[in-house]
């Protein structure tokens, strides 16, 4: 176990490697630069300003101290808004969007888990029906359209949560379903399926020839054994919720880092690029190895070992 | 006379299919006495397990549909209980063993809870109580270092120990009533050997009645007292081990010991096997339906099913044959050896 998840962490540092590599030269490929902006900036300004951050070095200089600050975790200030540190930035801006992060992801297995047992408990009937017909919306509304329709209809016709902003748990909540409202019926799907497979199973037939009720069949048999696919979606799940968290922290205004990544890109912030970059795929890397290892508590035929294996 | 547990009347099972309704078992009656194993053989496909399942009502319906019949387990009819009352029945009075014991457990669940979960659940017994029974039951069926084995999960076992954890299960709630389903088809040869020795050890110990099914013939003169023989959703002959061995009248009972691997036999001898494949279920045949495999079959097999016939107080065979007016066949010649060296290898096994 230990070794495994060291294992892990050396494959997790050369994927941050590569990630830092190609960002780097996808920003300089991309055309515009920090400082440019509608008034064009006297050519003495814009030197002095370039050379302050670097930018006047040959390329691999600047990658070689962009792989030695990103290793000590020092992204520097921003370019666009001086005097702001990026670290300072990410600190801030993280928790407002984990806390909707979290917020979506148990939204989307809660209700994805229970509503695709409940469809599966009544296959073929009406729940089923009705559950297989939110699911097909909920794929295929995207987030952005479902969170104007919920802005719209609740917030502005019911006022029954605020519109945007984020100045306690009611702002969270409209954000949270719009950004969950995809993966859950993902999960639903998932569950559902899974769940009438594992019903149709001999062991399950066998927990039923033990005189086992059918309520204690499915929660105490089948759901774990339902519930293994759903764990393997959970690392694309929190690649989902973060991407999409993007556009929905700016829809719900959220000081979230969804916005500062997507503004550092706009603005060619370079460092703040870096910073955020470098931040979402350590929280992603962390986040496969997680769900790995939750897997092998779950199925005990996985066994996470390091090493070399023998079979 | 033996007391008799249970009492299967004429139970018609259906399956509805796009194709059209399989009529997988037809007017099956037979009786099993406490404490006896009765075998039930046939081709695959010949509606044993759809029986035995039916028994247990374990067929999900629809697709089955009970049509017709009754099965009486000391006296109540079991197709009339409700669920909750036939939960009591199952795994309780009457257990199971499954084929397949690579499928039959649940792979995230420790052994151990799958053995007591049985216990705790019709006995109402503590814990710790069902904890101590599971040991002696792990015991009961070999399996080495049992407390250690509790603790394990399915895929840590081998083939035969975890049919042996599925006996164990099925034995738990000290049931009147235990169905195997072809428990050793799907195991080695030599483990196969080393099941059938456990569950006859156990049926000795415990006094439970056994349906042992299987398509194999060769196993059924080791652990039956008596044996029905099946054949497209029908029981075609019933009797003692020996009526059936020694005095088979239904001439596909007679394919049946004639396709049996035969251990003093020629090696070089092939395996004979009933020429032809049964009928299709959705539109069984008007007369007999193995008529189209009989090469003994008159012009009233193809247009007349035949009743049971009273061979003697323990025997009875569906065909015509036996009808009193029937031309006397003569029993083929290899079946007449077959008893003659079966008798033989049964005699020298009893020297021993
Ligand atoms: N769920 C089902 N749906 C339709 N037909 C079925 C189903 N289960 C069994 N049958 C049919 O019932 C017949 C008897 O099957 P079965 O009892 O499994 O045979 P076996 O003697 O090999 O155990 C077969 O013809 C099979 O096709
Ligand atoms: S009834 Fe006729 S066809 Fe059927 S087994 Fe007897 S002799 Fe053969
Ligand atoms: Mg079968």
């Amino acid at each position: 176990m230990i070794s495994y998840i060291a294992k892990r962490l050396v494959y997790i540092l050369i994927a941050m490697w590569l990630i830092i590599t190609a960002t780097f030269f996808l920003m300089r490929l991309a055309p515009g630069n920090p400082f440019a902006s509608e008034r064009a900036l006297p050519p003495a300004i814009q030197e002095s300003l370039n050379a302050q951050y670097g930018l006047d070095n040959p390329w691999y200089v600047q990658y070689k101290d962009y792989l030695i600050n990103s290793a000590k975790g020092d992204f520097g200030t921003s370019m666009k808004y001086k005097y702001r540190e990026t670290n300072d930035m990410i600190a801030e801006s993280f928790p407002v969007s984990m806390t909707l992060g979290l917020e979506a992801m148990f939204i989307a297995v809660a209700f994805g888990v229970l509503i695709g047992t409940i469809a599966a408990l009544f296959h073929n009937k009406w729940p089923d029906y009705l559950m297989t017909i939110l699911a097909v919306l909920g794929i295929s509304i995207p987030s952005f359209v479902m969170a104007t329709i919920l802005q719209y209809y609740l917030a502005l016709q019911l006022n029954l949560f605020p519109i945007a902003g984020w100045k306690g748990f009611a702002y969270s909540i409209l954000p949270a379903v719009a950004l969950a409202s995809t993966p859950m019926a993902f999960i639903a799907k998932l569950t559902r399926s899974s769940m009438l497979e594992e019903t149709n199973s001999e062991y399950v037939k066998m927990a039923k020839a033990k005189g086992i009720s059918k309520p204690v069949i499915v929660f105490k048999h089948a759901l774990r054994n339902a519930l293994l696919p759903v764990v393997t979606y959970l690392a694309p799940l929190t690649a989902g919720v973060v991407t999409g968290s993007f556009v929905i922290e700016k829809i719900f205004s959220i000081p979230g880092l969804g916005k500062h990544f997507v503004t550092s890109i706009t603005n060619r912030d370079y460092t703040v690029i870096m910073g955020t970059t470098v931040f979402y795929a350590v929280i992603l890397l962390l986040a496969v190895l997680i769900v790995d290892i939750l897997y092998s508590f779950i199925d005990p035929r996985i066994q996470l070992r390091g090493g070399k294996s023998n079979d | 006379m033996k007391k008799s547990i249970l009492e299967v009347n004429d139970l018609k099972v259906n399956f509805s299919t796009y194709a059209g309704k399989v009529q997988a078992v037809r007017n099956v009656s037979f009786e099993v006495f406490s404490g006896e194993t009765l075998a039930i053989v046939g081709e695959s496909g010949s509606g044993k397990s759809v029986t035995s399942q039916a028994i247990m009502q374990l067929l999900p319906v629809p697709p089955a549909i009970y049509e017709g019949g009754e099965i009486l387990f000391e006296g109540r009819d079991l197709l009339k209980l409700s669920d909750r009352q036939m939960e009591k029945v199952r795994g309780n009075e009457i257990s199971m063993i499954f084929q397949d014991p690579m499928t039959s457990l649940n792979p995230t669940m420790k052994i151990g809870k799958q053995i007591t979960e049985v216990m705790i659940k019709h006995h109402k017994i503590s814990r710790s109580e069902a904890d101590k029974r599971a040991l002696e039951l792990m015991e009961l069926v070999g399996i080495p270092m049992p407390e250690k084995r509790l603790k394990q999960y399915p895929h840590e076992f081998s083939g035969g120990m975890r049919q042996r954890v599925v006996i164990a299960i099925a034995l738990a709630a000290n049931p009147k009533l235990l169905i195997a389903d072809e428990p050793t088809t799907a195991l080695d040869v030599t483990i196969q050997a080393q099941i059938l020795e456990v569950m006859k050890e156990i049926q000795k110990e415990m006094e439970t009645a056994v349906i042992f099914i299987t398509h194999d013939l060769g196993v059924v003169a080791n652990v039956a007292d008596r044996v029905a023989v099946m054949y497209a959703g029908e029981i075609v002959e019933i009797g003692t081990v020996e009526d059936i061995f020694y005095n088979p009248q239904h001439p596909y009972t007679w394919g049946l010991l004639g396709s049996m691997p035969d251990l003093t036999a020629d090696k070089s001898q092939k395996l004979r096997t009933i020429p032809g494949s049964p009928p299709d279920l959705t539109h069984p045949p008007a007369g007999d339906a193995f008529a189209a495999r009989n090469p003994h079959a008159m012009k009233i097999d193809y247009e007349k099913n035949p009743p049971m016939f009273k061979v003697s107080e323990t025997h009875y065979a569906k065909t015509w044959r036996l009808h009193p007016d029937a031309p006397k066949t003569e029993i083929p010649e290899i079946i007449k050896e077959r008893y003659n060296q079966y008798r033989q290898t049964k005699e020298g096994d009893s020297i021993v």
